[in-house]
C-alpha cells in the first residue's frame, strides 16, 4: 500500500526501483481523495479512470526503459483555471458552465509530456478573485486542518488536496498569494515563480501582468521539481521570457551559511497575528542558527501595495473577462435581444465578488479617472520595484510572514472584502515586483493550532537562492514528516 | 443657390481609411488570412478569444505597416506598444480590440495629391496596426441588428490585420477626398501589402466633414459619414454631405454632431448615433503583449525595400515617355494599369504617345463597358503594340484598327488575325494591285489620256476605280503612286 504522505520525489525512487507502480500510486491518490472529498470539497471534475490510464500507460513505458522522465507516472491535479482539452474548465464560475475547452494549457501540455496522471480539476474561488475559496461559483473547498475553516484562496481546492494527501503535488495560480497564501493556511509548501517563467498560455486570466502558474507540493524538493517540469520559454506566451531555466535541484543542499537575509522592518509591526508573529520568529532564528545573517531592511512602498493591486488587477480583470459574453462560449441567458441577452448573462453568469472587481476596474480605466487611479497605481508598482531593487544590494532574501492570519472561519470575512483584500498584505508586492516567492510552513499558531507560513522573497530569476533557502529550513524543522505536519483529517 | 453665397463657405474633410494587410497569416495567431469562405472555418482559440488563449504578434505585419507609413513620408515610432480598446459587439471575440494608442507606428506624414483643384499636400496623422473583427450578419428586419430576428457571427475575419491612416483636415472637396483615396489605394497596392478592394471590404474609408464660414477660427461641426464602399460613393456622400451641411447652415439651423450612414441606393446620408452614445474606449497598455522598439536597422532596411512609388512613377513617365500630367494621372490609378501600359509601350518600342492613346481613348471605354480592369482584360499589352504597328506600316487604316480592337477585346486574338478574318488587310503588295490598275487603266483609256496629258484631278477617279475593284482593300497610298509611275512615263 502506498503511503501517500510520501514526497513525490521518493515515490519516483520507488518507481524506479520496482517497489511501487505508477498505477499503485495513482490508484492511492484517488483512493484518499475520494475518503477525504466530503470533508474538503477539493474536486470540481474529477478525472480518476484517465489517470489510472495514463498512470498504466506510464507503468508500460517504464517497463520498455522508455520513462519520460524521473517522475513519470506520478499524478497531480490542476486548479481548474487551466484549461484542458476535453475536460471542462470553469475557472469556478458558472459562467463557464458546461465549456470544454479545444486545447491544453502549456502546462497541463508540458506535465503530460512528462507522463504525470491527470487527477481531475480543482476548486477555486470565481476565476482566482479571492482569498478563501468562498467565491466559488460551485461550492467552495474547506481546510484539511478544520473543515469549518477555509483554505485560503484562490487557490483553494489544490491548497486543500495536497495538504489533506490526496495528491502529492498540484497546481495553481497565484495573482496576488493565491498560492503562497492557502498554502500557509493549509501548512503546505507553496511557490510563485517569477513572472514569466512559466507560460500563461491556457490560463483562464484574471490579471494578466501579474498571473503567473505556481506549484503546491508538500516539499520543497518536490514543488522545485514540478515548477521544473512546466517553466521555459513558450512561443505562444509573448511574456514568458526566453532564457534558458537553471537546474532547481542543483546545489538545493548547499546550505544558507552566509546568506544574508532581509526581514521587512514595515512588516514587523501589530498587523500578524500574535501566533503568527511568535512562529514567524522562530523561523528568523532557526535561518541564523543555519548560518544566514538576518538584518532589518525597509521596504516603504511595500504598505501601498493591497492599494495598487486593488486597481491594476480589477483594470486588467474587467478586460480579461469582458468576453463572457454568451455569444460564443459558457453559459448564454434566454433573451429577446443581444443587449438583454449580454447584460443577463453576465449578471446570472458572474459572482458578486466578480462583478465588484469589473466594476472597480471600469471606472479606474474611465475617461477621467485614468491617471487619478491606473495611472498613480503603476508610479506605485515602480516605486515597489525600485524598492526590492535597493533591498536586493544588501540582501540574498528577504522574509517575512505569508498571511497575518491562519485559516480563519467560513463566512467570517465575506460581508468585509476589505478584510479579506488584507489576507493578501504580504504576498501582494511579490507579484507587484515580478519576484518570486515561496512559503514554507513554520508549524502550528499557539493561539489555534492551525498551520502558518514563513515567506521567502527573492530577486527576480533568483529562484534557486529561494529553493536553497527553503529547503534548509525545511529540512531543518523536520515538521512537514513529522506526524504534526499532518492535518487530523 | 447663388455661387456668391456658397462661396462664404468652405469645406474640412479628414479620413479615416482601414486597410487589412494580405500577410500570409492574422495579427495575433497562425490562422490564415482570406476573403470570405465557409464561415467559422480559418479560427482557433486565439481569434476566437477562447479562455486562457494569448495574443503573439505577426512580425510581418508590423513591417508591412512600416512600408505604408514610409511611403507615406511618417515618422517611425521609437518605442511602440499596443493597447486594449475596450467595447462591446458580438462579432468582437475578446469585447476588446488590441490596437494601438499613443504611441502609433508611424505619425507626421504627408501625401501629395494633384488633380483640377491643383495640388493639395495632405498630413497623415497617423498609421497604426490593429485587429479586425469579426463579420455579424443580422437575419430578418432592415438588415440592421435592432430590429432583425436574430444575428449570425463569422469570425474568418477576426484577428486580420488591419491597418488604421488617418489624415489630417486638409480635404476641401469631395473631389480631393476622391484623388486622395484613389492615390493612396495604388500606393498601398504598388507596396504589395493589401488587396485594397473597397468592394470586399479590404480597404474602408469613413469621412469627417464639416463646413465653416471662411475665415472662421475653429472647424464647424464635424459629421462622421459610414459605409462609403467604392471610390465613387466617397466622392457621392461627400457632395452630398457637403450640400447639406451648406443649406443647413445658410438656412441657419444648427448642424449635430452625429455619425451619418450613406446609403448607396438613394445616394443620401442618414443619421446613424449622435454625440450622446460616445464611447469611452477605456484604452490601457495591453499587458499579454510587450513594448517593442523597431531598430533604426530595421527601418531602414524596410525603407530600402520600398518599390518604385506611383509618385515617383508618374514624374518619370512625364518625363520619360513625353506624355502630359492628365494622361499619367489615368494610367497610374493603379499599379496594374501603369504596369500594363509599359509593357505595351516596351513592346511598341515607338513614341509611347501612341500607345497611351490606344488606351485612353478606345480600351478604357471597352473596360468601362464590361465593368473590368485592364489586367483582367483579354488583351496583352504585346497585343496592343502589334494593333498600333499594323496601323503604322499601313496594313489596316485608323478606323479599321478601332473595330479590330473590339474584336481583339473580345477574343484575345492578335492583330493581324483579326485583321486577316475580317478580310481588313489592305493589299501592300504592289504586284498585286498592278494587275487591277492594269485592268482600270485598260477599261478607262479616255480618263488614263487625260491623265497623261497633265489633267492630276482625274487621276482621283481611277483611284476610286481601283479601289472598288480591289472592294476596298488595296491601299489608296499605293495606287496613287501606282498609276501615277505609268501614267506620267
Amino acid at each position: 500500500m502506498v503511503d501517500t504522505w510520501t514526497p513525490a520525489a521518493e515515490l519516483g525512487h520507488a518507481m524506479a526501483s520496482g517497489d511501487a507502480s505508477a498505477e499503485e500510486i495513482t490508484t492511492a491518490f484517488i483512493e484518499r481523495g475520494q475518503a477525504v472529498e466530503e470533508g474538503i470539497h477539493a474536486y470540481l471534475a474529477p478525472t480518476f479512470e484517465r489517470a489510472v490510464d495514463e498512470a498504466r500507460a506510464a507503468d508500460d513505458r517504464r517497463t520498455r526503459g522508455e520513462a519520460l522522465s524521473a517522475v513519470d507516472g506520478i499524478p497531480l491535479a490542476f486548479k481548474d483555471v487551466f484549461v484542458t482539452k476535453g475536460v471542462p474548465s470553469t475557472s469556478g464560475s458558472r459562467i463557464l458552465d458546461g465549456w470544454v475547452p479545444p486545447y491544453d494549457a502549456t502546462v497541463v501540455a508540458r506535465c503530460s509530456e512528462a507522463g504525470l496522471p491527470m487527477l481531475g480539476k480543482l476548486d477555486m474561488d470565481e476565476f482566482a478573485m479571492g482569498s478563501s475559496g468562498e467565491n466559488s461559483g460551485f461550492g467552495g473547498a474547506r481546510n484539511p486542518w478544520d473543515a469549518e475553516r477555509v483554505p485560503g484562496g484562490s487557490s483553494s481546492g489544490p491548497a486543500a488536496l495536497v495538504a489533506a494527501g490526496g495528491a502529492p503535488w498540484a497546481w495553481g495560480t497565484d495573482t496576488g498569494g493565491s498560492v503562497r497564501q492557502p498554502a500557509a493556511l493549509c501548512g503546505i509548501v507553496g511557490v510563485k515563480p517569477t513572472y514569466g517563467l512559466v507560460s500563461r498560455y491556457g490560463m483562464i486570466a484574471f490579471a494578466s501582468s501579474l498571473d503567473q502558474a505556481s506549484p503546491f507540493a508538500r516539499t520543497v524538493e518536490d514543488a522545485a521539481m514540478l515548477l521544473q517540469l512546466a517553466c521555459g520559454h513558450d512561443p505562444m506566451d509573448s511574456t514568458s521570457i526566453p532564457d534558458e531555466v537553471p537546474d532547481f535541484l542543483d546545489g538545493i543542499d548547499a546550505g544558507i551559511e552566509g546568506m544574508r537575509i532581509g526581514v521587512v522592518k514595515e512588516f514587523q509591526g501589530e498587523g500578524a497575528q500574535p501566533g503568527v508573529r511568535t512562529r514567524v520568529d522562530e523561523a528568523y532564528k532557526r535561518l541564523e542558527k543555519l548560518g544566514a545573517k538576518i538584518e532589518e531592511i525597509s521596504l516603504p512602498s511595500f504598505e501601498y501595495g493591497i492599494s495598487a493591486y486593488y486597481l491594476i488587477a480589477p483594470a486588467e480583470a474587467s478586460a480579461n473577462l469582458a468576453r463572457y459574453d454568451g455569444v460564443r462560449y459558457g453559459y448564454r441567458a434566454p433573451a429577446d435581444d443581444i443587449v438583454t441577452m449580454t447584460s443577463h448573462t453576465r449578471e446570472d453568469g458572474f459572482g458578486d465578488e466578480v462583478k465588484r472587481r469589473i466594476m472597480l476596474g471600469t471606472y479606474a480605466l474611465s475617461a477621467g479617472y485614468y491617471d487619478a487611479y491606473y495611472g498613480k497605481a503603476l508610479r506605485v508598482r515602480s516605486l515597489i520595484i525600485r524598492d526590492l531593487e535597493k533591498a536586493y544590494e544588501k540582501v540574498d532574501l528577504i522574509a517575512c510572514p505569508t498571511s497575518p492570519t491562519t485559516a480563519f472561519k467560513v463566512g467570517e470575512r465575506t460581508a468585509d472584502p476589505l478584510a479579506m483584500y488584507l489576507s493578501d498584505i504580504y504576498t501582494v508586492p511579490v507579484n507587484l515586483a515580478g519576484n518570486a516567492g515561496i512559503s514554507v510552513p513554520c508549524g502550528l499558531s499557539p493561539d489555534d493550532g492551525l498551520p502558518v507560513g514563513l515567506q521567502l522573497i527573492a530577486k527576480a530569476l533568483d529562484e534557486r537562492t529561494m529553493f536553497r533557502a527553503a529547503h534548509a529550513f525545511e529540512r531543518d524543522f523536520g515538521w512537514i514528516s513529522s506526524a504534526e505536519g499532518r492535518p487530523p483529517l | 443657390m447663388s455661387t456668391t453665397t456658397s462661396d462664404l463657405y468652405e469645406t474640412t474633410v479628414g479620413l479615416e481609411i482601414h486597410v487589412e494587410l494580405s500577410t500570409a497569416s492574422k495579427m495575433f495567431c497562425g490562422c490564415g488570412v482570406a476573403f470570405a469562405g465557409e464561415p467559422n472555418t480559418r479560427t482557433c482559440p486565439v481569434c476566437l478569444g477562447m479562455p486562457g488563449s494569448l495574443p503573439v504578434v505577426n512580425e510581418r505585419a508590423v513591417e508591412y505597416t512600416m512600408k505604408i507609413a514610409l511611403a507615406l513620408n511618417c515618422q517611425i515610432v521609437e518605442h511602440s506598444l499596443f493597447h486594449r480598446k475596450n467595447y462591446f459587439y458580438p462579432d468582437m471575440p475578446k469585447n476588446y480590440q488590441i490596437s494601438q494608442y499613443d504611441y502609433p507606428l508611424g505619425s507626421s506624414g504627408v501625401l501629395e495629391i494633384a488633380g483640377g483643384f491643383g495640388t493639395t499636400r495632405v498630413g497623415i496623422t497617423r498609421v497604426h496596426l490593429e485587429e479586425d473583427t469579426g463579420k455579424s450578419q443580422h437575419i430578418g428586419g432592415s438588415g440592421r441588428i435592432a430590429d432583425s430576428d436574430y444575428s449570425l457571427e463569422d469570425f474568418n475575419r477576426a484577428g486580420t490585420p488591419l491597418v488604421e491612416i488617418v489624415s489630417e483636415p486638409d480635404i476641401h472637396s469631395a473631389d480631393e477626398a476622391r484623388v486622395f483615396v484613389t492615390d493612396l489605394r495604388a500606393l498601398i497596392e504598388t507596396l504589395g501589402v493589401s488587396d485594397v478592394r473597397m468592394e470586399e471590404g479590404s480597404m474602408r474609408v469613413d469621412a469627417n466633414v464639416s463646413v465653416r464660414l471662411k475665415g472662421a477660427a475653429g472647424y464647424g461641426t464635424k459629421v462622421e459619414v459610414k459605409n462609403m464602399n467604392s471610390i465613387r460613393s466617397v466622392g457621392r456622400a461627400l457632395e452630398f454631405e457637403e450640400k447639406r451641411q451648406r443649406e443647413a447652415l445658410m438656412a441657419g439651423d444648427e448642424l449635430l454632431q452625429e455619425t451619418r450612414h450613406f446609403d448607396e441606393k438613394t445616394g443620401a446620408t442618414s443619421s446613424l448615433r449622435t454625440k450622446e452614445f460616445a464611447f469611452d474606449y477605456r484604452y490601457f497598455p495591453e499587458p499579454d503583449l510587450v513594448p517593442f522598439e523597431p531598430s533604426p536597422e530595421w527601418v531602414e532596411a524596410v525603407r530600402s525595400s520600398l518599390p518604385e512609388l506611383p509618385v515617383a512613377r508618374r514624374e518619370r513617365f512625364v518625363r520619360d515617355y513625353g506624355l502630359g500630367e492628365a494622361d499619367v494621372a489615368l494610367l497610374t490609378t493603379s499599379r496594374a494599369t501603369a504596369d500594363w501600359f509599359e509593357a505595351a509601350a516596351r513592346a511598341y518600342g515607338g513614341d509611347a504617345k501612341k500607345v497611351v492613346n490606344w488606351i485612353i481613348a478606345d480600351l478604357f471605354g471597352l473596360l468601362n463597358e464590361a465593368g473590368i480592369e485592364l489586367p483582367q482584360s483579354k488583351i496583352a499589352p504585346e497585343q496592343l503594340a502589334g494593333l498600333v504597328k499594323l496601323v503604322d506600316g499601313a496594313t489596316i487604316s485608323g478606323k479599321q484598327a478601332k473595330s479590330v480592337l473590339v474584336e481583339m477585346f473580345a477574343s484575345g486574338k492578335d492583330a493581324d488575325a483579326v485583321a486577316r478574318e475580317k478580310g481588313l488587310e489592305q493589299i501592300t503588295d504592289s504586284s498585286a494591285i498592278e494587275s487591277v490598275v492594269d485592268e482600270v487603266i485598260g477599261e478607262n483609256q479616255e480618263a488614263a489620256d487625260k491623265v497623261r496629258a497633265g489633267n492630276l484631278g482625274t487621276i482621283g477617279f481611277l483611284v476610286g476605280q481601283v479601289m472598288k475593284k480591289s472592294r476596298g482593300q488595296a491601299n489608296p497610298k499605293l495606287v496613287n503612286e501606282l498609276l501615277r509611275s505609268k501614267l506620267e512615263g
